[in-house]
């Protein structure tokens, strides 16, 4: 029965493709864009230990969502593998928030009222988040966000039960901006998905570039889920940068990146992409050498790391061998941390799992992790990648090689009185 | 039709120039600056991005209003033989390596799956109203999307162009893609092969005729059944390479197909339900127009083609090629 409901994810997903015919003949009107895919919707045993998942899975952010849901019910298993707490098992709760703030707040009320989840994690895109994280603070359930976001570790959007698992923007921007800035010049141009994400990444990339003394020649916002970058390539052609950052997310990363080497900006530019994306990669192929980039984790970490290599391994069993990507990790560990937690505080008790988390030093997929007390930001390493060519690769996942990295440590973050904390 | 086309373009790019030597001191209002101190040379190469984006469209209109001009059908599935045509491509790549050979064997399989479609789902509908066949085509619409889904998975897969099409030319105003400039060219083959096929041929002629007087060119012993599949297939065929050729461009999904259905639609009613031309200065039209907005006013770009709709239809509610009273 324990065993049963750790796997109920994986069953759910081969049992709904079946139906999914049926099931969209049957949808009408409602979307075109939803996705047949009907996660752990049965509700578990009464005294389970339940985190409910909001993410992205239909739209342009779902194959991270899929990665991320896929991860997270990792950990479960893991957690219930080991005993659970004291016999309880755990169970994942995923619900597909469309990346729409509104629907992200009605499924987490849900999550929360209807199917009692202990704590939340989840979401992909900033306005999501901190739609999110309002409804978890507002009921006092601990919610571990796992994408990037500055202002939720910000004094207006963070309260005690606020835990961020991914790495920020700033933390993000500043080794990328002093990897990139020496090495290949000043005149900086922008494409920017015109939201918060992209906005943060744009900020944290003009201050660290103060001090290189970078000259800002072009700045293009797109709206997220562009289909066609092509009109907005002439204006950055035009402005002759030495570097273009990409500062976007999903789909819109690997197609503005197809279309700006269309336009031969590669012959006269650098590309960078400061949340350079694994999934994103390995469809983009060729279109993606010589672009580098910064991310959270890179499979290849497990040559020197052993989570890593213990936490690819378990991913391998259930993808053919496949490795997992960089935001799947952030689910992982993320589940993980709550669930170490709520094993070290021995109870679901928010203010028992909140001192648990706080005091928690974990070393789930990437090394030594702890979250800093003030804004509970997860401190962590940061990685630069730089996309192989071709040439070089040796199999389907060898897409990039590590070029620099940067240890843990809360110097790369924002103080806490810069924060306001 | 192209008289007109070269206007318009020579108005856009009259406008820009006027814009261009207006004198600065004489606007205070910061955006219409910034509007002003853009070059010629990158309005005349948005505008030719414009055009290249427009193609798309205007292979996916002239489908759309071709099917409806002869069949009266709203083809909400459009947007679904779009994405057909580009998993179709990205599998014949995938058996073959050659590119080329998807250019001929999309429409082909495409056009054939639509053959199908028509004989079997649509036909049945004929004589029951505008309606049915709408809704049958949008219902279809999500069966093929999720079928998509379920045989080729929900994560996009890679299409590269051929090398001879990769990287850019310098077209005199700055570097341009060589696969749009190629893209600009197919759809001018396309579109004017169709043309003749439909002006110039016999069998054209019975295309045209039947869309005027089913009644009679019946009496004449012309199976017009099979003519409607015909047009059916053709339709369905130029949305498949429409797919085809934009697969390079961006990532081929599932869900391709849903915002260029809307796009579509939009440039058959701007250039009128069922015209040819129409579909050809409209697509081209509605390119140039978002890709401009994208330049001057990004925030507005999503919106700009349905301004332009809103406009003709205030100006020409049949469109700018349309004939009056079609739809009704």
């Amino acid at each position: 029965m324990n065993r049963q409901s750790g796997r109920n994810y994986h069953e759910g997903q081969a049992r709904t493709s079946r139906r999914s015919v049926l099931k969209t003949a049957a949808a009408g009107a409602t979307a075109v864009a939803v996705s047949p895919f009907m996660f752990n919707i049965a509700r578990g045993a009464s005294d389970a230990v339940r985190v409910g998942l909001p993410v992205p899975l239909t739209g342009p952010y779902g194959t991270e969502a899929r990665e991320q849901a896929r991860c997270a019910q990792i950990a479960v298993d893991e957690f219930n593998a080991a005993g659970g707490l004291n016999g309880r098992m755990a169970e994942l709760l995923v619900r597909d928030d469309k990346l729409n703030p509104g629907e992200a707040a009605t499924r987490t009320q849900e999550l929360i009222e209807k199917d009692k989840v202990h704590f939340v994690c989840g979401s992909l895109s900033a306005s999501v988040q901190l739609a999110v994280n309002e409804v978890c603070k507002a009921r006092g359930v601990i919610y571990m966000s796992i994408s990037q976001s500055d202002e939720i570790n910000e004094v207006r959007d963070f309260s005690k039960y606020t835990f961020h698992e991914a790495m920020n923007p700033h933390m993000t921007t500043g080794p990328v901006g002093r990897y990139v800035f020496p090495k290949h010049g000043k005149r900086i141009a922008f494409l920017i998905a015109d939201y918060a994400f992209g906005h943060e990444l744009v900020r944290g990339l003009k201050r660290e570039g103060k001090q290189y003394g970078i000259e800002v020649v072009a700045e293009v916002k797109h709206p997220i889920a562009s289909k066609d970058f092509s009109t907005f390539m002439p204006q950055i052609q035009a402005a002759k940068p030495d570097v273009l950052f990409l500062c976007n997310f999903g789909y819109d990363q690997l197609n503005s990146i197809k279309q700006a080497i269309e336009f031969g900006f590669k012959n006269n530019m650098q590309l960078v992409v400061p949340v350079l994306l694994y999934t994103q990669r390995l469809v983009g192929g060729a279109a993606y050498d010589g672009v580098v980039g910064g991310t959270n984790y890179y499979w290849e970490l497990e040559n020197s790391i052993p989570s890593a290599k213990a936490f690819n391994n378990s991913y391998r069993k259930l993808s053919n061998g496949s490795p997992p990507s960089d935001y799947g990790a952030y689910g992982y560990s993320g589940v993980s941390a709550l669930l170490a937690a709520t094993r070290a505080a021995g109870s679901t008790d928010a203010d028992k799992v909140i001192a648990g988390l706080e005091a928690l030093k974990y070393d789930k997929y990437k090394g030594l992790q702890y979250f800093r007390k003030c804004d509970h930001q997860s401190v962590q390493s940061v990685y630069i990648i730089a996309s192989k060519a071709q040439a070089e690769v040796k199999n389907t996942y060898d897409v990039f090689k590590i070029v620099h990295s940067e240890p843990a440590g809360e110097g790369i973050l924002r103080t806490c009185s810069e924060l306001g904390l | 039709m192209f008289h007109s086309g070269l206007q318009l373009l020579c108005g856009l790019v009259f406008g820009g120039e006027l814009l261009h030597t207006w004198p600065k001191n004489a606007l205070a209002w910061e955006p219409i600056l910034a509007f002003v101190d853009i070059p010629l040379q990158l309005w005349a190469l948005q505008i030719f991005t414009g055009l290249a984006l427009g193609s798309v469209l205007v292979l996916l209109a002239v489908g759309l209003s071709l099917i409806f001009g002869m069949l009266a059908v709203v083809n909400f599935a459009h947007g679904a033989f779009y994405t057909v045509g580009a998993f179709a491509g990205v599998f014949v790549f995938g058996l073959t390596g050659n590119f080329w050979l998807g250019l001929v064997a999309v429409p082909l399989i495409v056009g054939t799956i639509g053959l199908a479609v028509e004989r079997v789902l649509l036909r049945p509908l004929y004589g029951r109203g505008v309606d049915y066949p709408l809704l049958l085509t949008f219902g279809l619409s999500y069966v093929v999307v999720d079928a998509i889904r379920m045989i080729f998975g929900k994560v996009g897969l890679p299409l590269s162009a051929p090398a001879v099409l990769q990287g850019a030319v310098n077209i005199g105003i700055g570097y341009f893609p060589l696969y749009r400039l190629f893209l600009i060219g197919a759809m001018v083959l396309i579109v004017s092969g169709l043309w003749l096929f439909l002006e110039k041929t016999s069998y054209g002629l019975i295309i045209r005729a039947g869309a005027r007087d089913p009644e009679i060119v019946r009496v004449l012993g012309i199976d017009v059944s099979r003519v409607w599949m015909v047009v059916f297939g053709i339709g369905t065929g130029a949305a498949g390479i429409a797919g085809f050729l934009s697969a390079p461009m961006q990532s081929v999904i599932p869900e391709m197909g849903i915002p260029v259905l809307v796009q579509a639609f939009v440039v058959t009613v701007v250039g009128g339900m069922g015209s040819l031309p129409g579909a050809v200065v409209a697509g081209l039209l509605v390119g140039v127009a978002t890709s401009i907005t994208v330049m001057i006013a990004p925030q507005l770009a999503d919106a700009a083609m349905f301004g332009l709709m809103a406009i003709v239809l205030l100006l020409r509610p049949q469109g700018l090629f349309g004939h009056r009273g079609l739809m009704e």
